[in-house]
């Protein structure tokens, strides 16, 4: 059966999710301990136990109360948001033949640092070092106008490698796209993914006023910073990134803005990650983003089985800290709104990879995502053609959480939407076999959010 | 309610009807590019 709720205790709370309405309830210890032993049959009318079956199963608690309780869950089925149905399979092909909507924008396949778990593998994802030429960011925006049809608001993430290092290619793709989005009807937003190396005030300004997120690369402290990211002569980057970041991020934020992400990556040699992310909100950053490394597990700094304990300790320290602070900053993977959160459809399938959403490389060669790019059996043509290979589309239009192998069965699954596609076939070999390690974390990540999202 | 109180609406299901506009962020642009968090995305429809 359908996994139909989620019961865990996080510091104090006692929160029971109820998986298909996206319920979220807070309950007494006594309710919390009586719903293991309540399983209604699906479509039932009622949820199929008694007061007194519950209390010969629980003797410590009170009778009449036990009764009281059981009404009130009794209401909750009734109201459709405790043991509600699945009843989403009939949208899961709801994006087939889909328009392209975002894109990922490999302006360069070449970076002036040498991270050491970098997926990009030190930025030309193994395909040799290119810079996108302007044209191709051009044509690219003549291809997403193309290609999403309907739709209006387009995104074109920078990326790279290090997308500054391809500079005149930015602004060359923005101003073009800003020229021409009026009369097609479009509205762009940019975003950059960058290590900040090459920011200087001319580029600041620009970025501040033409992209509507950015997302600035910082692992941490100094010292776990330094030890992974640093310039091909061996210099850490931190002393040289954290200026030029403040600087951004105060254009942005001065006048109100919180729209950009400090982002880093935590592995093995930080599993304390959150006296990171309190490092940065000690710099005076608020948006914050620090993830777990994906990379083959014989790296010294992979993350493996052995480090789930240590990590959902340190998630569990983090939620304190934010239940405690709250404002003090956001912490990406635990922001989850309970009420204004995506559209069930949206949660069928997630990212939209290989369907609404590409990568383009310098060459203008299309691929699912930026980290599909490189894998030749995943192309999907190139700009210059314009057309997308429509079984690969397809393909992901058809993959969501009940082609997934364990998603269906799986309480996250409208809050994750199956996981990475690009992991899953890095780690799993297979775009359908979510990598277990990833569902873990995020599992636990959720767990935070949604109980950070009841305190709100 | 005296022993459980729902703290939202419950209304994902509402949402898969009228759902599907894709006027909202694609998730790995916003932050991750490595992951998939798709809960933390907000709804641009109801804007
Ligand atoms: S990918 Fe993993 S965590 Fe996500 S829904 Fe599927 S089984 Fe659950
Ligand atoms: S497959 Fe993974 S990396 Fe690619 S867009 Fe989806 S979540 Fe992001």
């Amino acid at each position: 059966m359908e996994t139909r709720i989620h019961k865990y205790k996080q510091g104090d709370k006692y929160i029971v999710l109820d998986v298909n309405s996206g319920g979220v309830h807070l309950a007494d210890e006594m309710i919390f301990n009586m719903l293991d032993h309540i399983r209604p049959e699906p479509n039932a009318d009622n949820l199929g136990i008694t007061a007194e079956e519950l209390a010969e199963k629980l003797p410590r608690y009170d009778k009449e109360e036990i009764a009281e309780c059981l009404a009130e869950l009794e209401q909750l089925y009734k109201d459709k948001c405790l043991f509600s149905e699945d009843e989403y399979r009939q949208f899961a092909d709801k994006t087939l033949n889909a328009p392209i909507k975002a894109m990922c924008l490999h302006v360069s396949h070449d970076c002036n640092l040498r991270c050491e778990y970098c997926f990009a593998e030190t930025g030309d994802f193994g395909t040799g070092r290119k810079l996108m030429p302007a044209e191709v960011g051009k044509k690219a925006i003549d291809f997403l106008i193309e290609k999403s049809f309907g739709r209006e608001n387009l995104e074109v993430d920078f990326f790279g490698g290090e997308p500054l290092m391809a500079w005149d290619t930015v602004t060359a793709t923005v101003d073009y796209a800003r020229s021409i989005e009026k009369q097609h009807g479009k509205n762009f937003r940019f975003t950059i993914t960058t290590n900040g190396m090459l920011l200087d005030d001319e580029k600041i300004e620009y970025i501040n006023r033409e992209m509507s997120n950015c997302v600035l690369s910082l692992d941490g402290r100094k010292e776990v910073n330094d030890r992974i990211r640093f310039t091909p002569n061996h210099k850490g980057s931190y002393d040289l990134i954290v200026p030029k970041f403040k600087k951004l991020v105060e254009g942005r934020t001065k006048e109100g803005r919180t729209d950009y992400y400090i982002r880093g990556t935590f592995t093995k040699y930080n599993l304390d990650f959150a006296n990171d992310i309190l490092h940065f909100a000690d710099l005076g950053f608020r948006e914050l983003s620090v993830e777990p490394v994906v990379t083959d597990e014989n790296f010294p700094y992979a993350l493996t089985e052995e480090d789930l304990p240590a990590i959902y300790k340190e998630y569990d320290r983090l939620y304190e800290i934010m239940e405690k602070n709250p404002g003090k900053f956001n912490f990406f993977h635990f922001k989850i709104d309970l009420n204004q959160g995506p559209c069930a459809i949206k949660r069928l399938r997630g990212c939209g990879c290989g369907n609404e959403y590409v990568a383009v490389t310098p060459d203008g060669d299309i691929f699912p995502c930026h980290q599909f790019v490189g894998m030749e059996q995943w192309k999907m043509g190139n700009i210059f053609d314009g057309n997308v290979d429509k079984s690969i589309k397809d393909y992901f239009a058809k993959t969501h959480i009940y082609s997934k192998k364990g998603c269906s069965d799986c309480w996250a699954r409208f809050y994750c939407s199956g996981g990475c596609n690009a992991n899953s076939f890095r780690y799993e070999g297979d775009v359908q076999i979510p990598n277990k390690l990833a569902c873990k974390l995020q599992q636990k990540r959720i767990e935070c959010g949604i109980a950070l999202g009841c305190g709100q | 309610m005296k022993h459980i109180k729902t703290v939202n609406k419950a209304n994902l299901k509402e949402t898969a009807a009228k759902g599907g506009c894709g006027k909202c962020q694609t998730s790995c642009q916003s932050a991750c590019k490595t992951s998939c968090t798709v809960a933390n995305q907000t709804c641009e429809a109801n804007k």
